[in-house]
């Protein structure tokens, strides 16, 4: 595995490293094409987020007259079956599912975190409980335990994100810990070990930033999966239904049939805005991974001595 | 055999786990789930749905040791209570009427996303930089973007409701019974085009990139230049040298991509009212069949295990270390 730069050489104390590194990682995410689509959609959609109340101040779940228009001058994306304008509900909706999305990627993520150090720096007993905890949780079907999971606790948005965290922790450990495991193979660990280090700053000063990229890409990941399993869990009906968001758009947009009564203005938006944003993070996180493991870089020049497609290539033609 | 019977013990623990969970639940949550479903159930409950909730709520009596026990033997005999939505039909008859068309949605739209993802990833990483390198990757990133069911609805929309050339709903149409000759075939054929395709479409993805990844580790091994040296056929070391041995992270994937497939089949289903699990996970849900809900949860874990374990078996015949390890 290819790691950042800064990795074997110092043991901590290393102050302006680590900052430099970061900021040579900032400047090559500028200079890849994939990192800026991804962030350029990212930022619009955040920015649509912040400014819902100021482009619609109005309550967009208000019912109005006139169901079902179709789009036109007077609602840009037309109104779904109950009136309410649909490019209101789509921008509403942005806040509660990149809120629930962020802050459940996070968290699974620093579950994950946790987990995968505790395994790879004590190992042993820990390492196996922790490793067959993470096993199972990864083999359970994921919808099925969030539908239960949702069904049983009392509604409302802290469920959403508890649940999708429940679900979601365990991919991410068993990445993490695997990272973390071959870090803890080197010897700059062994090193700090032998000085005494106390083992909680070995795990965030010595492995963690050491596995920034892999936790990045985790991170962003998890943030995909969050937002795609909170709309599906809304759609089915489990989410909190006084919230407007994307997966609620959708579930009532099922509900009231608009799909069956050809009104794709109603389903179209949130579908699309959903996959906008995944699809962003998705870039960026081929950004990181092509930023940071060279092999998969996009070779420069067509053809190298040695490079074995090239001499396919050649004998193909 | 050592490692088959360490996966099995893995999955018995597992199956397990998910049986504990199920059965910790209902107890352990705040608030009633009964009072709940009687709130909001307008009907008079019976006698034997009373009675089904109360098992799988523990107000039987007796300490928790021996209902877990209870619990657990009740499960292996296929016991999972009545379901309140369609009572008085048992669970376990619900789920087994289902589960046949939802094996069928998810065999099908696995092994079509396998198949064709690996082929794709195989190409391009053959010829890095080419079209299919640089333009369908991007393109199928941006597809799997989509969850499962808004391209359901798409689809639907498009060919079932707009252009009118698939059916809208349900596994076969009205009015043919279930046979194994060729009109019924053909029917269920072509009503599970359109759902298969559009989990194919949402996976199809990973699969490519994960195999285009491996492959390209791969083409970088010296037995590649080594077999180029001898002047193999191209199509040959391409197949039988590089993607052989690619393959592999790619069965193990397939085990850890069952649960996806499974959530996306359910929620597949629910669009298409397709007469599968996941049209009755929308049933449970809107009933409050618990009992149902948990059945479900438990089937399809077992049948995830259960694949799980298949894979193992295919992937300790491909991978001789394993036999040996």
């Amino acid at each position: 595995m290819a790691l950042a730069p800064p990795a074997p050489t110092s043991t901590g104390t290393s102050g302006p490293q680590p900052g430099r590194a970061s900021l040579r990682f900032l400047r090559a995410l500028g200079r890849n094409g994939k990192a800026v689509a991804g962030l350029a959609i990212l930022a619009t959609f955040i920015a649509l987020a912040l400014l819902a109340p100021v482009l619609f101040p109005e309550d967009p779940s208000r019912i109005g007259s006139g169901g079902a228009s179709a789009p036109g001058a007077e609602h840009w994306l037309g109104t779904t079956a109950k009136g309410q304008d649909v490019l209101a509900l789509t921008v509403w909706g942005s806040r509660s599912s990149l809120f629930v999305g962020v802050i459940a990627g996070i968290l699974a993520t620093i579950v994950g975190i946790i987990v995968g150090l505790a395994c790879a720096y004590f190992g042993k007993a820990v390492d196996d409980v922790l490793s067959l905890l993470t096993n199972v949780f990864l083999l359970l079907p994921g919808l099925p335990l969030l539908v239960i999971l949702a069904a049983f606790m009392p509604p409302g948005l802290g469920t959403v994100i508890i649940v999708l965290v429940i679900t979601g922790w365990a991919g991410n450990a068993r990445v993490l810990r695997s990272q973390a495991l071959s870090i803890r193979g080197k010897d700059y660990v062994a090193a700090a070990l032998v000085t005494g280090e106390r083992p909680l700053r070995i795990m965030l000063r010595e492995i963690l930033p050491n596995m920034a990229s892999i936790v990045m890409t985790t991170l962003l990941g998890s943030v995909i999966g969050a937002i795609g399993a909170q709309a599906g869990l809304e759609f089915l009906g489990l989410g909190d239904a006084n919230t407007i968001s994307w997966g609620t758009n959708l579930f009532w947009a099922s509900t009231d049939g608009s799909l069956m009564l050809g009104q794709w203005w109603i389903f179209a938006p949130s579908g699309l805005a959903i996959a906008l944003v995944a699809f962003a993070l998705a870039m960026c996180n081929y950004a990181v991974d092509e930023i940071t493991n060279p092999r998969l870089r996009k070779p420069r020049r067509a053809a190298s001595a040695n490079a074995p497609t090239a001499v396919t290539q050649g004998a193909q033609a | 055999m050592g490692f088959i019977l360490r996966r099995l013990g893995f999955y018995l623990v597992a199956f397990w786990a998910s049986i504990t969970l199920n059965f910790m639940l209902p107890r352990l949550m705040p608030g009633d789930p009964v009072t709940r479903m009687l709130s909001r159930s307008q009907q008079r409950l019976d006698p034997q749905q009373v009675e089904s909730l109360q098992r799988l709520l523990g107000v039987e009596g007796g300490p928790w040791w021996q209902e877990y026990f209870a619990y657990i033997g009740r499960v292996f005999t296929g016991d999972f209570g009545v379901s309140i939505s369609r009572f008085p039909t048992p669970v376990s008859e619900v789920i087994a009427a289902q589960l046949p068309w939802t094996l069928l949605l998810g065999a099908v739209s696995l092994f079509l996303a396998v198949v064709i993802g690996n082929l794709l990833g195989i190409l391009a990483a053959w010829r890095r930089g080419g079209a299919l390198d640089s333009v369908v990757p991007p393109l199928l990133v941006f597809i799997g973007s989509f969850p499962y069911f808004w391209l359901a609805m798409g689809s639907l929309y498009v060919f079932g409701v707009t252009l009118g050339i698939s059916p809208l709903r349900h596994a076969f149409s009205v009015g043919l019974t279930p046979s194994w000759d060729l009109t019924f075939i053909f029917d269920v054929a072509a009503h599970l085009i359109l759902p298969a395709l559009s989990i194919v479409l949402v996976s199809i993805g990973g699969w490519m990139l994960g195999m285009r990844n491996t492959m390209i580790s791969t083409n970088a091994e010296d037995y590649i230049l080594m077999a180029e040296a001898k002047g193999l056929r191209p199509r040959r070391i391409m197949f039988n040298y590089a993607a052989r041995n690619a393959l592999l992270p790619s069965v193990t994937n397939i085990g850890m991509s069952l649960g996806f497939i499974v959530g996306g089949a359910l929620l597949t289903e629910v669009v298409f009212a397709y007469p599968g699990v996941g049209y009755q996970l929308l049933a449970a849900v809107q009933g409050l069949d618990y009992p149902l809900m948990q059945g479900l949860f438990l089937t399809i874990t077992a049948a995830v295990l259960l694949a799980n374990f298949l894979v193992d078996l295919v992937y300790v015949r491909l991978d001789p270390r394993v036999r040996v390890g």
